[in-house]
């Protein structure tokens, strides 16, 4: 019996969730015009609704203030009270609002991956740029460092680097740029690699440029389409990593409200067969998903396949 | 036979180098430090007398890498110093007790998720594009996506709560084979299903790329029948992706047992580990960091040397 009536609340999930992509592709594309408009009109369901979840990130990260019903750290009644219509999903090991706290852990967890995953792509690029481009000891010192550096565990080496650091939130964003700008650097390099034996390099290089315009105005317009798809896919390894650290009690600390360490706060609840604590959890799996689909619907339309 | 033993030892020894330049790495991160190791193990209570007093004890006034190689051929013998945190403690001590544990952990879950993974794997890409293939492609997808305590905690709350399995998977000493794997069950079970996903996948792609081979063509042009061109003409040429796939996958075991670890209250490596890292009980840290580092390292070149033997060609190329 049980059994069924998950059957029935997942197919309702299912139905609901490709209306609303079905609805959200069909206003993406009222609203746009040109090249964008006949993109989103044949863009999978798939994608569409990984749009649409990303948007709803977006617009609740931004609004988190005025969406909220309690403050984000104030402790408003008494310890895990059930769901009620005045807290919504009951209140944390402390007595603060979990609804609150998903909403402003939207801003904090997703910005804080987010600013991560663009500094990774900051120094990764730029190294992996530079290497290819002047190539020599540089490309062979920078290369090696990174093969060793990628011989280590990721989440091992950043335990090990937090805990020489010590747990901050910007330790947090640096220890896991520099891990991760490595997979960049690699992707870079290899895309740069490409484009550098072009004869248009070779003229530019002939007619007496820097390595600053030629990195800049010749080479970067040509990597960029491969880097933005690694974009999203940087992101959702980040985005896994920083919530494994938070949900270790080694990542974002408290009293920020990040969907990680909630899950562990209040994993108690779980044993008593309460499932708020799986909401967080449900959240980063949920982005994680979206932003997996609409990367695959991209690197789909950059291969050009038809199938 | 002779340049296969020259191949693995070649191969042998680049492993090493890189496992000395990684324990530079890991034993020279801790110089990264801003001030000083004693300071930051007494923090507030950082007197000079006290501070002094430290570093003698730690040989903390002895030059870099007189430490360095004090600590390597240390390791070497067992010997990975002491516990900060617990004073006086020995580290090879606190370790040795919960290796065996991750170990056991590891090689359940491999066990279950290697037939399981290989075998959806090999289906999925045999009948590509069918409804089948699409239902297991987007579930791994999704189950890729989730984090290892979300896995986690959703068995948890579905085998745990109606007490078909326990939920703390505490280890009594003495407990016989059944018993062990009965209590590290749902441990293994989470390590298996985000594993398989991330297998099956590769697997898939690895058999497809294959498939479009002209032999293979070929040999379907001939006639041969179907069963007959995967196992005889396929498989052979699919042992090294696949041991690739298999041995990248384990690798990322590695990481994936942390979390999992924590979750379950499993006395194994990874949880010393994340307690150790709260304490920063750095040579905790560093002795069970090697330790992840010399395992991966040493699953990287196993597959190398698997997929070279299995493609001779490979053998030529240096």
């Amino acid at each position: 019996m049980g059994f069924l009536i998950f059957l029935f609340w997942a197919a309702i999930t299912l139905g609901v969730a490709i209306a609303a992509a079905w609805g959200f592709r069909a206003v993406a594309a009222a609203v746009t015009r040109g090249e964008m408009r006949r993109a989103l009109r044949n863009a999978p369901l798939t994608a569409s609704f990984g749009m649409l979840v990303i948007f709803i990130y977006l617009v609740v990260a931004i609004l988190a203030p005025l969406i909220a019903p309690f403050p984000e750290r104030t402790v408003v009644g008494s310890q895990f009270i059930p769901w009620s219509a005045e807290h919504w999903l009951g209140t944390d090991a402390l007595g603060r609002d979990m609804f609150s706290r998903m909403i402003y852990g939207t801003r904090n967890t997703v910005g804080i991956a987010f600013a991560t995953t663009a500094l990774a792509f900051l120094i990764g690029s730029v190294f992996g740029l530079l290497a290819a481009t002047v190539g020599g000891w540089l490309d062979q010192g920078l290369s090696r460092l990174v093969d060793v550096m990628m011989a280590i565990p990721s989440l091992i080496f950043a335990l090990l680097l937090l805990t020489i650091f010590g747990t901050s939130i910007l330790t947090l964003i640096l220890v896991i740029a520099v891990i991760d700008s490595t997979r960049v650097f690699r992707l870079a390099r290899a895309v740069t690699e490409g484009v550098v034996v072009m004869d248009y390099i070779e003229a530019a290089r002939l007619r007496g440029e820097g390595l600053g315009y030629l990195i800049t105005r010749e080479i970067l317009p040509n990597v960029t389409a491969p880097l933005v798809a690694e974009f999203g896919l940087r992101f959702c390894f980040v985005f896994l990593s920083i919530s494994a650290l938070s949900f270790l009690g080694l990542g974002i600390q408290p009293p920020t409200a990040d969907w990680g360490s909630m899950v562990r706060e209040n994993a108690t609840l779980i044993t008593f067969g309460d499932i708020t604590p799986l909401l967080p959890a449900g959240a980063i799996a949920l982005l994680t998903v979206a932003v997996n689909f609409v990367v695959d619907w991209q690197l789909y339309r950059a291969s050009g396949l038809k199938e | 036979m002779a340049h296969i033993w020259r191949m693995i030892a070649q191969r042998l020894g680049f492993g090493l180098l890189t496992l000395f330049v990684v324990s530079i790495i890991i034993f020279g991160a801790t110089e990264l430090l801003p001030g000083d190791f004693a300071q930051a193990v007494l923090g507030q209570a950082a007197t000079p007398e006290a501070v002094a007093n430290i570093r003698r004890e730690l040989g903390l006034d002895q030059p870099v890498y007189v430490r360095y190689f004090d600590w390597l051929f240390g390791v070497m013998q067992g010997d990975f110093g002491t516990s900060l945190a617990q004073r006086g403690r020995p580290v090879s001590e606190m370790i040795m007790s919960r290796l065996g544990n991750t170990f056991f952990l590891a090689i359940y879950a491999a066990a279950m998720a290697v037939p399981l993974a290989l075998t959806l794997g090999v289906l999925v890409a045999l009948w590509r594009n069918s409804l089948f293939d699409r239902v297991a492609n987007s579930t791994a997808l999704s189950a890729i996506s989730f984090p290892e305590f979300f896995v986690a905690y959703i068995l948890i709350f579905v085998l745990a709560q109606s007490g078909y399995f326990p939920s703390m998977a505490r280890m009594p000493a003495g407990a016989d084979l059944g018993e062990k794997l009965y209590r590290a069950f749902l441990p293994a079970l989470t390590l298996t299903l985000v594993v398989t996903a991330h297998m099956m996948r590769m697997t898939r792609a690895a058999i497809i790329n294959l498939l479009a081979s002209p032999y293979i063509e070929m040999a379907r042009l001939k006639g041969m029948r179907p069963s007959r061109v995967i196992i005889r003409h396929a498989l052979p040429n699919a042992i090294a992706p696949i041991a690739n796939v298999v041995a990248i996958n384990l690798a990322y075991l590695i990481t994936g047992v942390v979390v999992v670890e924590v979750v379950f209250v499993y006395p194994g490596l990874g949880q010393l580990m994340v307690d150790s890292v709260s304490r920063r009980d750095i040579p905790v840290v560093q002795a069970i960091a090697l330790i992840f580092a010399a395992a991966y390292v040493l699953l990287n070149l196993t597959a190398d040397v698997i997929s070279t033997l299995s493609n001779p060609r490979l053998m030529h190329r240096t």
